[in-house]
């Protein structure tokens, strides 16, 4: 009976990790496709394609397409441009949205509830239907800086940025994670004569690792993927981010070695802001709750 | 002190006019050539040349990728940020002209009479734009082939007829010696169609669109030629003669020189390429399906922005890169066809007898631009639409209906395109 249990195990546990390699398999193959074609020739990358030596480091292998692609476009600059604008606006996004939704559950002010609705119905406008308007509306907005006061946002960081910091879907994150916090904390904090401010720094902030992880994450992927904001706002080169710089490559015949090259190089922050984040993301959940 | 404020405006007098005398004004201009690193080198060329030439103006230059350049200028037009000098593909101008992007050129048309008619833009009965080369496609071939499979070599003057055509693709199907008889390039459903592909439709007699007002399609899109052109294109994919939209991309630039079709309809961009790997490889003009042999022309070409308040600098700057040697220049460079004859005779690949001379003779004699009309940037989406579901299988008549139907309602729709 023991042996029958055991066995069923042994197949159970096989199957299961039969499915997760599958499952790794197909989120994996397209990475290695893209580092491995990154290697080699358009012709052989070309030829590769129509057989499992595409996901393979086999024939002519040489970094040739990475010296290539920074021939061909600023790989540096449009990298350190989306890092800048993706970072810079994750950060203020936190800051803003959290406080936003840290007033929505906390703070009992009037109409909140009707605000709070409002700011999710934007959640079902499709950013393509605002685009158009919203170019207009920045490109008569006044700005101060170095030159004094000027007019129009257009190829600036600023209009990468600014328009993207508070988004509704990352309020609503905030707003359900700070639903889930134990009120006691809250009311204890109160009693103790903390102000508002303090209870959210040293309080709720900390407790919200998990919720700070996930916006980060999502906010990183839609604004390190930009493409049609920045293509409409940005016109010189020194702004251009990553995804825009790609159009670089495609020619009349593109260079698929050099794509793959770029790619491959733009994934780079990716990775290393996931991996970074992960581990934040384990430690947060570990450390989360009222400790006894 | 009277004295020295006099001698103080003196000198700021003297100054601000000796400054006037030698500060040159800035012109703008955008380029869709950015990744490009051959085509950028040329055209900063130009510009240093041009700015170090004169006193007056300074042009200041910022590149695009192609891809994305059309969004980028109709983005800007709209937030009032354009250049003093854009260039744009052929068949966009009189679309960005309509749409009051554009400023006819203040420069006499005479100027380019040598040049290419596929070259000059000329909307609304005034020219918007001229380009310093053209391009041109021609059925690639390989002399051995030919040969072998017996065929008689179609020349400008006596292109091959239809039915030369199609005995010279049942001769290369049934020799067995290759994948598909021809590559047309399906796989890419861009402009390339009505680039390509909308010269066999013209050479069956039919159009995109009715030339005469072009306020319709009715009739030249669905009509009895329109008809036995989609019924012909059709069966090009049932009889197995090409492969259809699902051929992998890379075969239309690797294929035919990797002997797995005996001809290409291709571009004159990969002939050289196409010259280095295949020795005996022929350019051969289009068949002649009925109302004679003709291809698409029209490529990148400068214009001045409505927005521009130097129009006669941007125009001495448009004079000035139209000169032979930038045009010869960019051929070499790039394997374009130069604008004008003259211009050819300095370059390696079509001066006569070079390798590519064929390609200025196919443009000269047998380009016919992509309908010059506002209303084409929607044409030209139906028309790839319209060809690549006849070529899956689509009933052709219903399948032309549809398209004539779209056409007129879009036309409808903008009162016609009238100029404002």
């Amino acid at each position: 009976m023991a042996a029958i249990q055991s066995d069923t195990h042994r197949l159970r546990l096989i199957v299961r990790y039969l499915v997760l390699i599958l499952i790794a398999v197909i989120f994996i193959f397209p990475l290695l496709f893209m580092v491995m074609s990154s290697l080699k020739s358009d012709h052989q990358l070309l030829a590769d394609t129509s057989s499992l030596r595409a996901f393979l480091p086999v024939g002519d292998l040489s970094l040739k397409n990475y010296a290539g692609a920074f021939e061909r476009a600023p790989v540096g600059l449009f990298v350190f441009n989306s890092v800048f604008v993706t970072g810079t606006t994750v950060l203020l996004s936190l800051l803003v949205c959290s406080m936003a939704g840290f007033s929505f559950v906390f703070l009992h002010w009037r109409g909140r509830n009707v605000v709070l609705s409002l700011i999710l119905a934007t959640l079902i406008v499709p950013f393509e239907t605002i685009a158009i308007p919203l170019l207009l509306e920045v490109s008569k907005l006044p700005w101060i800086g170095l030159n004094g006061l000027e007019w129009g946002w257009l190829d600036s960081y600023r209009v990468q940025i600014i328009p993207w910091i508070a988004d509704g879907l990352t309020i609503f994150l905030f707003v359900q994670y700070f639903k889930g916090l134990p009120g006691e904390l809250i009311e204890a904090a109160r009693v103790e004569g903390a102000s508002w401010f303090q209870i959210y720094l040293r309080v709720v902030m900390p407790l919200s690792g998990p919720v700070i992880a996930t916006a980060a994450i999502l906010k990183f992927l839609v604004m390190y993927n930009q493409y049609l904001w920045p293509l409409i706002v940005v016109q010189q080169e020194t702004y251009r981010p990553v995804m825009v710089g790609l159009q670089y490559f495609f020619q009349l015949s593109p260079a698929w070695g050099e794509i793959m090259a770029y790619l491959t190089l733009i994934t780079v922050p990716v990775l290393a802001f996931y991996l970074v984040l992960q581990r934040a993301f384990i430690a947060s959940i570990a450390s989360t709750g009222v400790k006894g | 002190m009277k004295m020295l404020n006099l001698t103080a405006g003196a000198l700021i007098a003297a100054t601000g006019f000796s400054s006037a005398a030698f500060a040159q004004t800035t012109l703008t201009m955008w380029y869709h050539g950015a990744g490009n690193k051959v085509e950028s080198a040329l055209i900063n060329q130009i510009i240093d040349d041009f700015n170090a030439s004169q006193s007056d103006w300074k042009v200041e230059l910022e590149s695009f990728p192609q891809n994305s350049y059309n969004d980028s200028v109709t983005a800007a037009a709209l937030a009032g940020n354009l250049p003093d000098i854009l260039d744009m593909d052929g068949p966009i101008m009189p679309n960005w002209a309509w749409s009051g992007y554009l400023q006819p050129l203040p420069i006499d048309a005479a100027q380019f009479k040598d040049f290419l008619p596929g070259t000059k833009g000329i909307y609304d009965g005034k020219l918007y734009s001229i380009g310093l080369w053209d391009a041109a496609v021609a059925l690639y071939a390989r002399k051995s082939t030919m040969e072998e499979l017996g065929l008689r070599t179609p020349t400008l003057d006596k292109p091959w007829s239809k039915d030369e055509f199609m005995a010279a693709m049942k001769a290369a199907k049934e020799s067995g010696k290759f994948d598909a008889a021809i590559d047309l390039g399906m796989s890419d459903k861009g402009e390339w169609y009505p680039y390509a592909f909308l010269p066999f439709l013209q050479s069956f007699g039919g159009d995109l669109i009715d030339r005469t007002d072009y306020q319709s399609a009715d009739g030249v899109l669905n009509g009895d030629a329109a008809l036995a052109w989609g019924d012909w294109w059709q069966s090009m994919f049932k009889n197995g003669y090409a492969p259809g939209t699902s051929e992998d991309p890379a075969d239309h630039e690797n294929g035919f020189i990797d002997g797995k079709y005996a001809f290409s309809w291709n571009g004159n961009w990969n002939a050289v390429k196409t010259m280095a790997k295949v020795e005996d490889v022929e350019f051969l003009p289009a068949p002649d399906f009925g109302n004679g042999s003709t291809i698409g022309g029209g490529s990148w070409q400068f214009g001045i922005s409505a927005a521009s308040k130097h129009a006669d600098g941007a125009a001495d700057f448009i004079k000035f890169a139209t000169q032979d040697k930038y045009l010869a220049a960019f051929s070499d460079a790039i394997g374009l066809i130069p604008a004008t004859k003259s211009a050819a005779q300095m370059t390696e690949n079509y001066k006569e007898g070079g390798p590519l001379a064929v390609f200025f003779g196919l443009s000269q004699a047998q380009a016919k631009k992509r309908p010059v009309t506002p209303g084409y940037v929607v044409e030209s989406k139906v028309f790839q639409k319209a060809a690549a579901d006849i070529a899956d299988g689509a009933d052709v008549a219903d399948t032309l209906d549809a398209a004539v139907d779209q056409i007129d309602a879009d036309i409808k729709r903008n009162d016609g395109y009238k100029t404002h």
